[in-house]
């Protein structure tokens, strides 16, 4: 007798617009080891059906590199701010080292990120982190692009300061995490000013440090933090998101003294 | 015509931002599209670091000698006169992009580091960590940014490309495209298009590329009378991650830095990797190729690794897979690799600074591509190429880190000549072919949308991934290759009969993955009959039952035109005025 096909149960948050109505839809899809959350999402396309054998459509989400480095796929699985590529349904199944076996009795959860306008199903609108990065001049703004010669030198100590926050992927977890991060403060969120901070470090880029620290101040700005720690904590790329903003706190309130005496 | 001229640049990866900080700072207007906002684009994959001749360390490494391995690392097929031009602007490029602000590596002094990476004796490759791609193209998204906040550049991000609009002498008027949320397909006029829309590894299911790398935007083209040149030149990575959903690379940075590739010497060994004394590790790549060792160019590194697997039965534990090994490699060499060590332990869930990794040659990069001139000008007069998406550069083979390095350079050509391109214009007439090509686009929707058929676009999608990766990638024989385009015939067949099993119309990714697919395939018959016709081996193409070079017949670009709804093969001859071609052989010199 054939063993019963093992199978992973979902359950998945759908919208059909941004004005339609929320619905959950529950599938049952084969398992094979060592599948992630987006392979997942991609056999619902092979074979769109309900656990109820329904017909129904394949879920729209982001996606792109499946290797968690262009920050397409965030979403809330299981209730939790994540990347789908990377995360693995034999872990969310709770089997966390090899040969361990995946509690199939459990259900999967997927749902968009909740602070973001959703576009259809998993997808969201997180155009406000590009609109953020304009606010902060998150640039060098170099002469031009023609043959100027060598950049000027830098330690290696500045670049291993700069480098883990140019691994920023825009994923916005960090603002979906955040307490702060809603309509009511308005807050840019950790994402935008640790990469201000990232440009002052920056030799040609710290030109603009004075109009950075002032774009971060005010309403909205980096005294919304309630140090919640919580993006630290979500980053699926491990920034010093706190360290960030503790450095540009400072630096932000070094820079309303001055520009209080001296306007 | 115009005194600003109108550019549109399609594709926000490297040459696509290239070529837009180009026009824009020469004063143009620029209409940038991208399927995914552009700080996600393909670029971000790049891992291992971009060649430029700076000689930093030393060693005597000269623009020439760049010039010289990468003409001798594409096995002479690539046109010398762009090599030429790229590797003498690659140190220019360097001190851009540091300029830029990329946390380039650093020596203790404080200059620029350098490591060595496949095909070449020199360290010659500047990165950044081992996410090099993703640094440089964050650095062209803040350049574009600032353009953008100024008002020069305006970016249609979620739109993606359909077709070229055409005038009435069969020029570029502007382009066809579709917004992905709203559905809505509208057409887009400019002077001049730049096509930077990467490579298509998707024709081949799973491969390192990411979701976008379709190379729907080049077959289109091609469909529309572009010449796509070189399209059997696809390039196996030898150290990839197999997985369920893609297969993720593993640099060749890894091995740049030390690493080794290895299997046990006897193929019964059950012991765990970490306990398989040195003596009875079988480190092939070194042993065949002693002054090259691990850093061979990666057509040969690929066929090596799939030979021990599949001739020498010597897989490890008979699975297609060899090690990987950075475990023996200082912590502050390990360091240098984060990025890409996190990846294999995200993913694997193993430590690779401490268990060899597992690792098999997956698809990789398209060297072949849009056939341009050397101002990257399609034949289509006033669409422009640049990037993975035009076939200029890299020959037979690619080498690593070159590819950073050809993207913007190809951009930075690109967009100074579509803005003399475009100056000199004469207007269109009427309304330039805007409405005819409206028309026929909306058609295509209107018929796919509502197709009565039973076939889920997915399961034909897969199909062609394993045909083309079965026939048409490390080894390929002619029987096969037919088998393969029969195949393809087959599924441009079933696909009249497709079922859309979302006919919405709100951010439908199936609908315009289903259109991305009649493309795909329509190129995928590109790929193999330029394979089935090339009866030699050359770089990638490997053929056994064809197992030499044959500069005689087939030192030529070939060229493929779409003609009666299938690609007609024709070759050009190759520009070889600079180094005068010679056997490749590694194994020596």
């Amino acid at each position: 007798m054939a063993a019963v096909a093992k199978t992973i149960k979902v359950e998945i948050k759908r919208q059909s617009s941004p004005d339609a109505k929320a619905v959950t839809e529950s599938f049952e899809i084969p398992y094979r080891p060592n599948m992630n959350i987006t392979s997942l999402l991609g056999e619902i396309a092979l074979n769109p059906k309900t656990i109820t054998g329904a017909d129904t459509t394949p879920i729209t989400y982001d996606s792109n590199c499946l290797e968690e480095i262009c920050g397409s796929c965030a979403m809330l699985i299981n209730g939790k701010a994540m990347m789908a590529c990377s995360a693995l349904v034999d872990k969310l199944l709770g089997a966390h080292e090899h040969g361990q076996q995946p509690d199939l009795a459990k259900t999967i959860t997927l749902a968009p990120l909740s602070k973001f306008p959703v576009v259809r199903d998993l997808a969201v609108d997180r155009s406000v982190l590009f609109e953020n990065l304009k606010a902060v001049k998150a640039w060098v703004p170099i002469d031009g692009t023609y043959d100027l010669g060598a950049g000027p030198k830098q330690h290696p100590q500045i670049q291993e300061q700069r480098y883990p926050l140019s691994n920023c992927i825009s994923c916005t977890i960090c603002m979906e995490v955040c307490p702060q991060f809603n309509d009511a403060t308005g807050f840019v969120g950790a994402a935008t000013i640790a990469q201000a901070k990232l440009f002052n470090m920056d030799p040609a880029g710290s030109v603009l440090k004075e109009e950075r620290l002032r774009a971060l101040a005010g309403d909205g700005g980096i005294q919304e933090c309630g140090f919640a720690q919580n993006c630290v904590q979500a980053c699926p790329k491990g920034l010093p998101l706190t360290e960030a903003i503790s450095d540009m706190g400072r630096d932000v309130f070094v820079q309303q003294v001055k520009d209080f005496f001296t306007r | 015509m115009a005194a600003t001229p109108r550019i549109i640049v399609v594709g926000g990866g490297l040459a696509g931002l290239s070529a837009v900080i180009k026009i824009a700072e020469a004063g143009g207007t620029v209409d940038l599209f991208s399927i995914v906002p552009v700080k996600r684009s393909h670029s971000v994959c790049a891992q291992g670091g971009i060649n430029a001749a700076k000689d930093l360390k030393g060693e005597g490494d000269t623009v020439l000698k760049h010039f010289d391995d990468t003409v001798y690392g594409g096995d002479f097929l690539a046109n010398q006169t762009p090599v030429k031009a790229m590797t003498a602007q690659g140190p220019a490029i360097i001190d851009l992009l540091d300029r830029m602000g990329v946390p380039f590596n650093r020596t203790p002094e404080g200059l620029l580091d350098f490591r060595r990476f496949g095909g070449t004796l020199y360290q010659r490759t500047a990165f950044a960590g081992a996410t090099t791609g993703q640094q440089l193209l964050y650095a062209l998204d803040e350049q574009v940014r600032r353009f953008e906040a100024a008002g020069k550049v305006k970016k249609y991000e979620g739109w993606e490309f359909l077709s070229a609009v055409l005038g009435s002498k069969g020029e570029a008027r502007g382009i066809c495209a579709m917004d992905l949320r709203s559905m809505e397909t509208r057409t887009f006029p400019a002077d001049a298009i730049i096509v930077c829309t990467g490579g298509n590894g998707a024709i081949f299911g799973k491969s390192t590329n990411s979701v976008v790398c379709t190379g729907s935007a080049q077959s289109a083209l091609y469909q529309q009378g572009a010449f796509y040149a070189n399209g059997e030149f696809i390039q196996v990575h030898p150290t990839a991650i197999p997985g369920e959903d893609k297969l993720r690379l593993m640099s060749e940075s890894a091995r740049g830095e030390g690493g080794r590739v290895w299997v046990p010497r006897d193929r019964t060994d059950k012991r765990a990797a970490q306990s398989i004394p040195e003596a009875d590790r079988y480190y092939f790549l070194e042993e065949r190729y002693p002054k090259y060792g691990n850093l061979v160019p990666r057509d040969i590194a690929t066929r090596e690794i799939f030979k021990i697997v599949y001739e020498d039965n010597m897989g490890i534990d008979g699975q297609p897979m060899v090690y990987l090994d950075v475990s023996h490699l200082s912590p502050e060499r390990q360091n240098k690799l984060e990025g890409i060590l996190e990846i294999y332990e995200k993913f694997v869930g193993d430590d690779p600074r401490k268990v060899p990794m597992k690792i098999f040659p997956g698809m990789h990069y398209t060297m072949g591509g849009l056939w341009v001139d050397f101002n990257q000008q399609t034949n289509i007069p006033g669409i422009f190429a640049a990037g993975e998406a035009d076939y200029s550069i890299h020959g037979a083979n690619r080498l690593g880190a070159n590819s950073l390095l050809s993207c913007i350079y190809g951009g930075f050509v690109a967009g100074p000549k579509a803005i003399e391109y475009a100056k000199a214009l004469p207007a269109q007439e009427g309304d330039g072919g805007h409405a005819a090509e409206l028309q026929r686009q909306n058609g295509f929707n209107k018929v796919l949308i509502n197709n009565p058929g039973t076939e889920n676009p997915f399961k034909i999608w897969r199909e062609l991934g394993e045909t083309m990766t079965k026939h048409a990638t490390i080894v390929r024989y002619n029987v096969g290759l037919d088998e393969a385009d029969a195949k393809i015939v087959e599924l441009l067949d079933r696909y009249r009969n497709v079922n859309l099993s979302d006919k919405s119309q709100w951010a439908n990714t199936s609908f315009a993955f289903t259109r991305q697919l009649w493309n795909m395939l329509q190129l995928a018959r590109v790929i193999v009959k330029g394979a089935r016709l090339r009866d030699e081996s050359r770089g990638a193409h490997y053929k056994p039952d064809f197992p030499n070079r044959e500069d005689e017949k087939f030192l030529k670009t070939t060229k493929a035109a779409f003609v009666d709804d299938a690609p007609q093969i024709t070759y050009e001859e190759v520009d070889t005025q600079y180094i005068t071609p010679r056997p490749r052989v590694y194994t020596s010199t």
